[in-house]
Formats: C-alpha cells, structure tokens, sequence
C-alpha cells in the first residue's frame, strides 16, 4: 500500500521536460481557475473566456495590439533575464523604464520643432542610457556598500515615477497644454514608424526582436552568458574560476536597465508621442512575470510576453462587454504566477509515493 | 504657531502613521521567522476591501475588521502554502501575492466605490498599534517562543535538529504577518478614509516593507520609522496648503529616498548588516532525505 500524500524528493539533475511543461501547465491551471471566478461572478464561462482570450486578438487590429503590448514586455523580461540568471533580484525594471522614458523623452522635448533623421536614434540612446544609470545605481550601492538590491531597486521606482510627475507638472508641463499635465508633442521624427498603415505595431518591435536575437547570442555563445549562469549555479565556483562578480552585477543591471529605459522610450514615442504622468500599466513588474513564465529563455520569453499581452487586453475587452473592473487581468497575472512558481517544484523536486507496507 | 494647530496636526500624524505602524510590525514578525512577503501591499488591498464590504453588508465592524483579517490570513496562508510547502522563491511568490490582491480587490470592491459609510474613531487602534508593538518586542525577548521564532529565522537548519518544527513556525509568523497587513488595510477603509477606492492603500505596503529594514528588524524601531515617514508625509502636506513652492514630489518621494540612504548605512558595515538582519531570509528549508 502506498502512503496517501506524495513525498517531495529532490532531484540530481533538474528536469529539462518539466522546465518545458511547467509554463503550460500553469497556464492551463489558471485558465481552470479563471473559468471558475467566472462561474462564480455568475458569468457564462465560455463567453467569458472568450471575451478575455479569444475576441481581443481575433482581428488584425487586435493581434497589432497584441503586439503593441507584448513589445515592452518582452523587452524588459529579456533583459531581466540578465540579473535573474545570475540570482539579482532587480524588480525596479519600473524606475528603469520610467528613467528611460525621461531621458530619451526629454530630448524628443528638447528637439520638438526639429525633423530630422537622427532624432530617433538619439532618442533611442537617451532612453537605454537612462534606464542604464537607473539600474546602477542598485548595482553600485550592492557592490560598494552590500545594500539588498531587492529593496533599493523597488524605492527607485517610485522615486522616478515622482520626478516624472514633477517634470510633467512642472518645467517640461506643455505651455499650450491647457495646464493638463503633460508635456508637448515630440516631433514627426522623433516618434517610432508605424510598421502597418492603420495599425499601432512600430518599429520598437523591431528593436525588441534584435535585442532578444542578440541576448540569445549572448546567453549561448559567449563566455560573458557563461559567467552569468555559473555564477547564478554556483557563486563560490564563479568565484573558484576567477569570475568578476562586481563586474557582472554592473553589467547585468546597466544591460537590463538599457532594456527597460529603451522600452520605455519606445513606449512614449511609439503609442504615446509625448510624456506624462501614467506611461506605463506597470509593464515594469508584469515583465517580471513574463521572465519567469519563459524561463529566462529567448524563446520562451516572446511566448510568455504574448500570452501576459493578451490579459491586458482581455481585461479591456472584459471591462467594456462583461463590466468587470480592467483589473481583472491582474488576478490572472498573479494566478498565473502562483501557479508556476508552485509548479516549479517538479522540475527540482519529483514527487514520490512512499510505501508503507 | 498656537498650541491648537500643533496639537491638530500631532493628531493627524498619529492617524496616518498607525496603518504603516500595523503593516511593518506584521512583515517584520515575517522577516524574523526568515521569510520576506513581498506582498504587504496587496493583503492590505484585500483586507481594506473585505472589511468595507462587510460593513456595508452587516453593519458590523466587529464582523468587518473580523472578516478583514480572516482575508490576510487566507491570503498570507496561500503565500506560505506556495513558499514552506512548494518551496516556491519568496521574491516572486510575494510579487504575485501583490498583483493578485490588486485584481481581487478591485475586482471585489468595483460595486462599493462612492458608497458611504459610517467611518469609526481611530483612536483604539492608534493605541493598539503601540500595544502591539509593545507585545511583540516582549515577545521577541522575554518569552521562549520568540526566542525559537528569532532562533528559526537565523538558522533554519539549527532549529529544526533542536527539534523545532521549522515550517509551523514559519507558517504562524506569516499568517500572523497577513492578519496585520489586512488590519493596516481595513483601518483604512473604515478609520481613515473612509471609503473604498481602488488601490487606496497608495503605496504603503511598499513604505511597510522598507520600514523594517529601516528599524533594522527590530520592533521599537519600526515604531520610530513610521512616525518619521509619517511625519514627513503630513508635514509635505501642510506645507503645500501653506502654499509653500517647492514641489511637492520631492517631499512624497523623500521616504524612499529615505530608506535607501538608511539601507546603505546598515549595510555597508558587513557586520552590522549580519547581526541585524536575520540569516535565513529568503533561503528555502528543505528537510532533505
């Protein structure tokens, strides 16, 4: 007879199957889960599921804003897999993209009457170079002075979203804005192209796709992708085999803070075209979820960045047919995040069932 | 300045500063036990909810602050289950712990917004929030449970050869971190505000959090902590009325700024650093074979 509760049993050798199946069953556990709350909010579920995942993406204007979505995500996830690969806890990508957006808006403000072809890249520049010293900052105070970059990370995100609201509010405020607090239009050429006629899809996708090519470069063919995952493995073998651990901290936090500050610019000189206060639904800390989701892998994180998309707008669609507050998308990017974090176990652990007789 | 106008504002800072002062002693039982719930800010989201939408119902605030707390203790209970059961990583499952109590209580709360509701005095609670802390610290250093709570968070692998039972330790510390959290939130919505309004919390889970590390995880000082950050905050606000110009921004984003400049004091003494913050924070207990 076998005992009734499993027993957890560690494995040697993590599973590379269950790291591949692990996201997919959290998602479908979350979809259980979302039909249920539908039930019980006295929804038909598969209406409702329908509203939430299928009908938003069901035209080409919805997949463009899928992509819309999906391209900020992505771009941070892939660059938090840097810290998070080598065991960093930065959750200020927030702060990162926000420093981004000042830097590279603020010259698409500087040049607002000015058209011409290098605006943009300069734009680009400002946003990854904002983002970049936001994100030194926790890697400077962890390696000068042993200062958790949990906790440092998180309060510069708040610190940057008030120096926004004050440049918004205040010297950067649109003199022709009606005092609404928001700063003047960038010029034509200091926003990203559209990619389609008609559709918001723009070239930050681009951008997005290159950044991620190049980080799988990175991650898989370099001894600097190698550094990162041993020393995430292993902190005294990386140690052992003379690896730079205050040089990989810099470098993880400047590369995922060029990320999300590029993100951020692309954001508000993509769909936005000026800055303001709400520039981001929190992009910064859902990218968080997409990393995990796509297990810090290029591959995965596109997916993964798709599928948290689609609850944005899911929760849109869920708001204007079924009256549910949008927030609703929240409860299934947290869902979906219990889900696999607890599935997580059966790629370390495997369960076993003991006998007793 | 007259006396009246001091005593008015004193009364104000106490007001605001009781739910940080509830919501850090909570994370910081947490923290002491070795585990970090990132989640303050949404258990507090949830437990404002509940309670407000309890009290519309019932007319209780027995039965509001009650059904409140039961909240944070489902919530906190469903983070513990994830990291002592599953062995989940704390960072991630407190995050998701946030994002989920956002949803909910919005999600929850959607129908209540604008209802009014008979707001009850604070005062019980200020003075319970002193009390609490009071309690906690003797419990932390007079009493042999929270010698072996203390003893947990340092050295999971020490107490559980003396016999200690790791995971029920841990778990208790964090429903009793869940069940704070949702006071802090429900003394919002009922006390302070009152009134429902999604993410009416603004912030002060996050404010919570930090304070622990600013009191150097020790419960007097959380007490200190808040009442600065509080200060401060009430102290921005009557200066913006005086009419004061300088931006306001500066002053809602000086706790932060605050927290990190304390953060790098303790923690650039390495040692200092070590003996405060307890050593098992964040580190998983597997019972192994």
């Amino acid at each position: 007879m076998n005992s009734l509760f499993p027993s957890i049993v560690s494995r040697s050798q993590s599973s590379g199957l269950m790291n591949f199946f692990v996201p997919i069953i959290s998602i479908v556990l979350t979809l259980i889960t979302g039909s249920i709350i539908f039930v019980l909010l006295g929804f038909d579920p598969v209406y409702a599921l329908y509203t939430f995942f299928i009908s938003p993406i069901s035209s080409t204007y919805g997949i463009s804003e899928l992509f819309v979505k999906a391209t900020p995500l992505a771009l941070i996830a892939i660059g938090l897999s840097y810290c998070f690969k080598n065991n960093i806890y930065n959750i200020g990508a927030e702060g990162q993209l926000t420093m981004g957006a000042i830097f590279g808006g603020g010259i698409g403000i500087l040049f607002h009457d000015t058209n011409a072809f290098w605006l943009l890249p300069l734009m680009i520049f400002g946003g990854a170079i904002g983002g970049a010293l936001w994100g030194l900052i926790p890697a400077i105070l962890k390696t000068k002075f042993n200062t958790n970059e949990i906790l440092t990370s998180l309060m510069l995100v708040y610190v940057a979203l008030y120096i926004l609201d004050y440049l918004v509010v205040g010297p950067w405020k649109d003199p022709f804005g009606y005092s609404f607090p928001k700063s003047r239009p960038f010029s034509e050429s200091g926003r990203m192209p559209l990619l389609f006629d008609g559709l918001r899809v723009h070239f930050g996708l681009i951008i997005t796709l290159f950044l991620i090519f190049v980080s799988w470069f990175i991650f898989s063919k370099t001894i600097f992708g190698f550094q990162l995952k041993v020393s995430g493995y292993s902190p005294k073998a990386a140690r052992y085999a003379g690896f730079n651990q205050t040089t990989l901290v810099f470098f993880a936090f400047a590369i995922c803070g060029a990320f999300a500050g590029i993100a951020g610019l692309a954001e508000v000189s993509g769909p936005i075209g000026l800055l303001y206060r709400d520039i981001s639904p929190n992009y910064g800390f859902t990218a968080i979820i997409v990393a995990f989701l796509g297990r810090l892998h290029p591959i995965g994180i596109i997916f993964a960045s798709l599928v948290i998309a689609l609850t944005y707008l899911g929760a849109e669609d869920a708001q204007l047919f079924l009256q549910i507050p949008s927030a609703v998308g929240f409860i299934f990017q947290g869902l979906v995040l219990f889900y696999l974090l607890g599935a997580e176990l059966l790629i370390n652990y495997k369960l076993t069932y003991k006998k007793l007789l | 300045m007259n006396f009246d106008l001091i005593l008015g504002i004193l009364q104000i800072v106490l007001i605001a500063t009781t739910p940080l002062v509830f919501a850090g002693i909570g994370e910081l039982v947490t923290e002491k036990s070795g585990v970090l719930n990132l989640g303050v800010e949404g258990m507090m989201l949830v437990g404002a909810v509940s309670a407000f939408i309890i009290l519309v119902i019932t007319e209780s605030y027995f039965l509001a602050f009650f059904v409140s707390i039961l909240s944070g203790i489902i919530m906190s209970g469903l983070f513990a289950f994830l990291v002592l059961f599953l062995m989940s990583n704390q960072i991630a499952t407190g995050l998701a712990l946030t994002i989920f109590g956002i949803g909910l209580s919005s999600m929850l709360g959607k129908q209540y917004i604008g209802t009014p509701i008979d707001g009850l005095s604070p005062w019980f609670f200020v003075i319970f929030s002193f009390l609490i802390v009071f309690l906690v610290s003797y419990f932390f250093y007079k009493t042999k449970a929270g010698l072996i709570l203390r003893a947990v968070g340092e050295s999971h692998n020490s107490a559980h050869a003396l016999g200690y039972s790791v995971i029920k330790i841990r778990f208790l510390s964090i429903l009793f971190g869940g069940s704070m959290c949702a006071l802090a939130g429900s003394y919002i919505s009922i006390c302070y505000a009152p009134m429902w309004q999604e993410g009416m919390t603004a912030g002060r889970g996050w404010i919570a959090l930090a304070l622990v590390v600013f009191a150097t995880w020790k419960p007097e000082r959380v007490l200190i902590g808040a009442y600065i950050f509080g200060g401060v905050t009430i102290l921005q606000m009557n200066l913006q009325a005086l009419g004061l110009r300088f931006p306001g921004q500066f002053f809602s984003m000086a706790p932060y700024l605050a927290t990190i400049i304390v953060l790098v004091l303790i923690s650039s003494n390495k040692l200092r650093i070590k003996l405060s913050a307890p050593a098992s924070l964040t580190i998983p207990f597997y019972k192994g074979r």
